[in-house]
């Protein structure tokens, strides 16, 4: 079975990444963007079987800091 | 003192760190990070400088979850001294021993300068050997140096005067001006300048020599 986890800076978390590319976008003349947030897409080929549970607990030890991200789990 | 360096793949201050804490007149070994515990009768683990892992996934977020730093978490918990700079500041975020997380610099830009810093609190065996409001110069060599915590926590460094080191002219966008943070029981310090980058003449100057040697000087009294 496959996981894709997507893990992003939590509302309210400064994103200076996005911001850049929201002004290098706005400077090619794509008017209108008004927020960029960048994040992360992380595969998981994983033994069938392993719970969403377990694949939480990943992201809480080690896929995301949930200081500073959240993340959400879809199972393909 | 007996001091230990945790050495990762990609830490490049790991020397710099045992010459200074030497020159101070400790005791020091360098400690593999797949070592599962510390040297006995170890006081202090520095947690050096460097791009541990390649900085992959997130900064120290892998070298937290190496063997040795289970063993320096523990040591940690039972009271024992732990520095951690730049990239080990990064770690000890990552192992929850400090709070908040290092962000990419707010001008997305690798820094690497001497900054002024103003040293917030001599109330700890890393500060004791200035005063409070000392101003001091250390190199920042960063590219994820821009502290960050929630406002409640930020709210309980304050008042628990946990703030050892503040920036006189913030480089990276770091929440309160904040350089490096100490642990509840004042014991883990991680700071993102380099103190062990100003111990010698020749570094250019040598104001982190009073944070070695206070820090070194605590264990000869004891």
């Amino acid at each position: 079975m496959k996981a894709r986890v997507h893990v992003m800076l939590k509302n309210g978390v400064l994103d200076p990444q996005g911001e850049a590319v929201r002004h290098a976008l706005g400077s090619l003349g794509f008017d209108g963007v008004e927020g960029v947030r960048q994040g992360k897409v992380i595969e998981l080929d994983l033994a069938d079987g392993t719970s969403e549970a377990t694949i939480g607990e990943m992201c809480e030890k080690l896929l995301a800091n949930t200081v500073i991200e959240s993340y959400r789990v879809e199972v393909l | 003192m007996r001091a230990a360096v945790i050495v990762f793949p990609g830490s490049n201050c790991d020397r710099d760190m045992a010459v200074a804490l030497r020159a101070a007149g400790a005791d020091v070994s360098m400690v593999w990070h797949k070592d599962a515990s510390l040297p006995d009768g170890v006081d202090l683990v520095a947690v050096p400088g460097g791009f541990s892992f390649g900085d992959y996934l997130r900064c120290g977020a892998i070298a937290a979850q190496s063997p040795i730093c289970k063993a320096v978490v523990a040591h940690a918990n039972r009271g024992g001294y732990v520095l951690g700079v730049c990239n080990g500041f990064q770690v000890l975020t990552e192992t929850g021993l400090l709070p908040g997380a290092l962000m990419r610099n707010a001008n997305l830009k690798f820094i690497c300068k001497t900054v002024d810093l103003k040293v917030e609190t001599s109330a700890s065996a890393f500060t004791e050997g200035y005063n409070a409001g000392d101003l001091v110069g250390y190199p920042v060599a960063h590219h994820d140096g821009n502290y960050t915590v929630d406002d409640a926590t930020l709210a309980t460094l304050t008042s628990e005067d946990r703030i050892a080191f503040s920036y006189g002219d913030n480089p990276n966008g770091s929440v309160a001006d904040i350089a490096g943070v100490l642990s509840e029981n004042r014991r883990v310090l991680g700071m993102m300048p380099h103190p062990e980058r100003a111990v010698d003449e020749g570094h250019g100057g040598t104001d982190g020599q009073a944070l070695f040697r206070g820090l070194v000087g605590q264990f000869a009294q004891a």
